[in-house]
């Protein structure tokens, strides 16, 4: 042969052909199950959304048996107590992180990341439970110890000291939400190269110094965190409802009793007998779908940059296997 | 049943990257061709083409013409896993599967696909003798294989390839992940298979190549430098970089 | 890190324009400052962790006192009869997490083993949803299949529970058996191939089969987690009194009825509420240690 002969080298045999069909298919159903939650929720919605429109959201007033149906007090307590659960629980699962990957003793580190797991594993219903009949009373008492020291003057302490209410459900969703904040983080440091720690202890940091260098070259992957386990919150549900009091109301104090989006769905829809009911409800899931999808999606690019980045930079010293 | 590999023109790719330029060369049945040159030279990536590895490789592209004997590696009607039923290898880094014993490993190439062959525990034990691993593991075959040292699992991994009674023995760097003693039991089974078999071996080391191979191809940028017995390639090459490249002045 | 007192006596004072004083007042400072941060590390493991001890002692001392025979072999009773127990809400969650066992592993599966083997484009847009899926709140599930099953079949069934929970697994089964398949090393997968073996029989025979234990602990977790679900339950399966009448009629689980004790105004009740969580809590948790014990697959780095 003189000429090189161009071939096209690749004679698929019959059984890869298949079975690469077969794992496309699969593939494609994980395509088709999100195609298909999206499309019956908003069948199931449709009613409410033409009616009312993204008015619903922001109208204050849920009275189904007058058929008025404004999302805004659900909408406000989901975001509050979110929000209350982040602010208690960054802190606290960035100090285990930091524990686990910076300080903890290798005996350590096993038993204290299996018991803080264990932490998500236990099922919401169960949370609601302990919740119910210990978290809240405990709250209550909180609640009266605050009011008695005058401080129900400022409009965040003020109201009856019922327990059941915004503080109790945001207190509940952060120990829900620790183990996610831990565990992201924990990931994001272990992904910081031990150069950038090393070097800052050559330099004399302390222990604590070297560690803000840390907290530095992670911080997207942080943020990353913190918004993964935002989203985990908005839409936990059962621990939420049995501990929030399950009342429309907009009320700047932590005491109040309030309603999540999560929490009104599963109280109501079962009892929900009027078409118009089921689809508001239903637009308030599809909400809630919408703001769930809007974090998950910018918390998976935050932390995809950082691990991109790690890698680069692993490459570039030829850390990487050969 | 040992044939000569005849390569034609032969090129490779990644992607866009042009891994092999035009190699032609024939590789004699029955001996120990080694090929050898720095890394990156496009070695590895001239065996991987003997079997059609070269194509699992994402974009992997080859090009150009591979003879065994006389029948084509390369056609519109050649399969691949027929190709390398008829072409073993052996890799850089012991490949063990971890999941089967030592005879379950030995007997893989019969036992992965659909049927059940009969006696494979004669055929297991014809194999190990081949590979010069027998003595050392016929009380234990049915252990895991991640018990053995990297040099066993090596010989292993060469009683596997030989089990399913290939024509050609290609050995991709079989050494360069063992200790000496091992490398030298490594060789000396080399040495061995060249009485029945074509085989290739990578190296990246000289005295090895001048240990157990009869001819030895000098390959440097993609491109096949020099090709002769190994004896004339070392005492007296013809190009001046395999010069330069054997005595050590690059790569 | 030993925290030795540095050598100030060394160091080139003059040239910084501090005194030796004022250096040694500084690090003082911030070996304090290390000293309380690192501190309130240890604090925050201990305030995280506390919780769970309770809701663990809780959950033991109040559900074991209700936790008899008949508890795992009676229909629940109403209130003010006493005994009782909550058979068929245990039998009811075993068929239900069967139910998504039987769809979700599967399709779970062979989704990972796609998303580890494919490059396309194809096998990123389905990781990306797959993430996304994962994010979904459960209780929005179970507003879809109540539109995809509930609404079509005019009643709440076990199998439309079934469904919504194998939706909530699949994304979970998916992105772990691809991390699971990816951690097994190419070499292998070669290997079999140049033995003359088809790609998929390689696949399967070779690389599945080595990621396996990894594959099967995040089953296991799966399924703990599914166990354990409440919301997407409330309007598929949604509750019944009974033993179960066949897949197409309404079921009782663990969750729910947990649920619908502790909410209830009546002691009693909260105390089965407690014994039945004990129950979940032990299911959940045994799955979960027992997945951490087979599942280290060989290959895991950490």
């Amino acid at each position: 042969m003189n000429q090189p002969l161009h071939h096209p080298t690749r004679v698929v045999n019959r059984g890869d052909r298949l079975f690469r069909g077969i794992l496309r298919l699969f593939g494609l159903v994980v395509l088709a199950i999100a195609l298909l939650i999206l499309v019956e929720l908003w069948e199931v919605a449709r009613p409410s959304v033409e009616r009312f429109g993204l008015r619903f959201l922001i109208e204050t007033q849920w009275d189904p048996v007058r058929e008025q149906f404004g999302a805004l007090p659900f909408v406000y307590g989901t975001l509050v107590s979110s929000l209350i659960a982040i602010l208690l629980a960054v802190p606290l699962g960035l100090g285990v992180a930091f524990f686990l990957s910076e300080m903890a003793p290798r005996w350590l580190r096993e038993p204290v990341s299996f018991l803080v797991e264990l932490l998500a594993a236990i099922p919401s219903v169960v949370y609601g439970l302990w919740g119910l009949f210990v978290l809240v009373p405990i709250i209550r008492s909180l609640e009266l110890a605050i009011l008695r020291t005058g401080l129900s003057r400022v409009p965040l302490f003020s109201g009856a000291p019922y327990g059941i209410g915004m503080l109790s459900a945001g207190v509940v969703l952060a120990i829900m939400i620790v183990p996610t904040v831990a565990a992201v983080s924990r990931e994001v440091f272990r992904a910081v190269p031990d150069s950038q720690r090393e070097a800052a202890l050559a330099l004399g940091a302390t222990r604590w110094e070297a560690m803000k260098v840390v907290f530095d070259y992670g911080r997207p992957g942080i943020v990353g965190a913190v918004v993964l386990a935002w989203g985990r919150a908005l839409g936990e549900t059962m621990a939420v409802n049995m501990v929030i009091g399950n009342q429309p109301i907009i009320s700047a104090s932590l005491f109040s009793p309030a309603h999540t989006m999560a929490s009104v769905i599963a109280s109501e829809f079962n009892e929900a007998v009027e078409p118009m009911h089921v689809a508001a409800l239903a637009e308030i899931g599809l909400a809630l779908l919408g703001l769930t999808l809007l974090l998950s999606a910018l918390a998976r690019l935050l932390v995809l940059r950082v691990e991109r980045r790690s890698r680069g930079r692993q490459a570039a010293q030829g850390v990487t296997s050969p | 049943m040992a044939v000569p590999i005849r390569v034609e023109h032969l090129n490779a790719a990644f992607g866009p990257f042009q891994a092999l330029h035009d190699v032609t060369l024939t590789l004699p049945a029955r001996q120990v061709t080694a090929i050898i040159g720095p890394s990156g030279c496009g070695k590895s990536t001239f065996v991987r083409c003997i079997n059609r590895m070269h194509e699992e490789t994402p974009g992997g592209r080859v090009w150009g013409q591979i003879y065994l004997g006389d029948e084509p590696v390369y056609g519109p009607d050649v399969d691949p896993v027929v190709i390398r039923r008829r072409v073993g290898m052996v890799f850089q880094r012991p490949t063990p599967f971890p999941t089967m014993s030592i005879l379950e490993n030995v007997v893989a190439g019969y036992t992965l696909l659909p049927g059940r062959p009969r006696d494979l525990e004669s055929l297991a034990e014809r194999s190990l003798r081949q590979a010069g691993l027998w003595d050392e593991v016929k009380d234990r075959l049915r252990d895991s294989p991640l018990n053995l040292s990297g040099g066993q699992q090596q010989r292993l991994c060469i009683a596997r390839a030989l089990a399913v009674e290939p024509e050609v023995i290609l050995l991709d760097e079989p050494c360069s992940s063992l200790d000496p003693i091992s490398t030298a039991k490594v060789e000396e089974t080399i040495m061995e298979l060249a009485q029945r078999y074509t085989v290739v071996l990578v190296t990246h080391n000289i005295q090895q190549a001048t240990r157990v191979s009869q001819h030895t191809a000098f390959f440097l940028l993609g491109r096949l430098i020099e090709f002769g017995p190994t004896e004339q390639l070392f005492t007296n090459p013809a190009n001046e970089q395999t010069e330069a490249y054997i005595t050590g002045r690059f790569g | 890190m030993s925290q030795e007192p540095l050598a100030a006596t060394h160091l080139p004072l003059s040239r910084w324009g501090i005194s030796r004083r004022q250096l040694e007042g500084r690090i003082r400072r911030r070996r304090w400052a290390d000293r309380i941060i690192r501190g309130l590390m240890v604090a925050s493991v201990v305030v995280v962790l506390i919780p769970l001890f309770s809701l663990l002692i809780y959950v033991g001392r109040s559900g074991i006192q209700g936790l008899d025979l008949a508890f795992f072999t009676q229909l629940p009773k109403p209130v003010g009869m006493p005994g009782g127990g909550m058979a068929n809400a245990i039998v009811g969650s075993l068929i239900l997490v069967g139910l998504a066992a039987a769809i979700g592993v599967p399709v779970g599966v062979m989704a990972g083993v796609f998303l580890a083997r494919s490059t396309s484009r194809l096998a990123d847009g389905v990781r990306f949803v797959a993430q996304v899926l994962n994010g979904v709140p459960s209780i929005v599930v179970g507003l879809a299949v109540y539109g995809l099953m509930v609404v079509p079949m005019q009643t709440y069934s076990a199998w439309a529970g079934g469904v919504a929970l194998a939706l909530i697994m699949i994304p979970l089964v998916t992105l772990n058996t691809e991390e699971m398949v990816r951690l097994v090393p190419r070499d292998l997968n070669e290997a079999a191939l140049a033995l003359g073996v088809p790609a998929w029989l390689a696949t399967l025979r070779v690389v599945v089969r080595t990621a396996l234990p990894g594959i099967l602990t995040g089953i296991m977790l799966a399924l703990a987690r599914v166990a354990g679900e409440t919301a997407p339950l409330l309007f598929t399966a949604l509750n019944n009194a009974f033993w179960h009448q066949g897949l197409s009629n309404p079921i009782a689980s663990l969750p729910v009825t947990i649920y619908n004790y502790a909410i209830s105004p009546y002691p009693e009740w909260h105390q089965k509420a407690w014994t039945g969580a004990l129950v979940l809590v032990a299911m959940v948790l045994i799955t979960n240690v027992l997945a951490r014990f087979f599942g280290r697959s060989r290959y895991d780095r950490r």
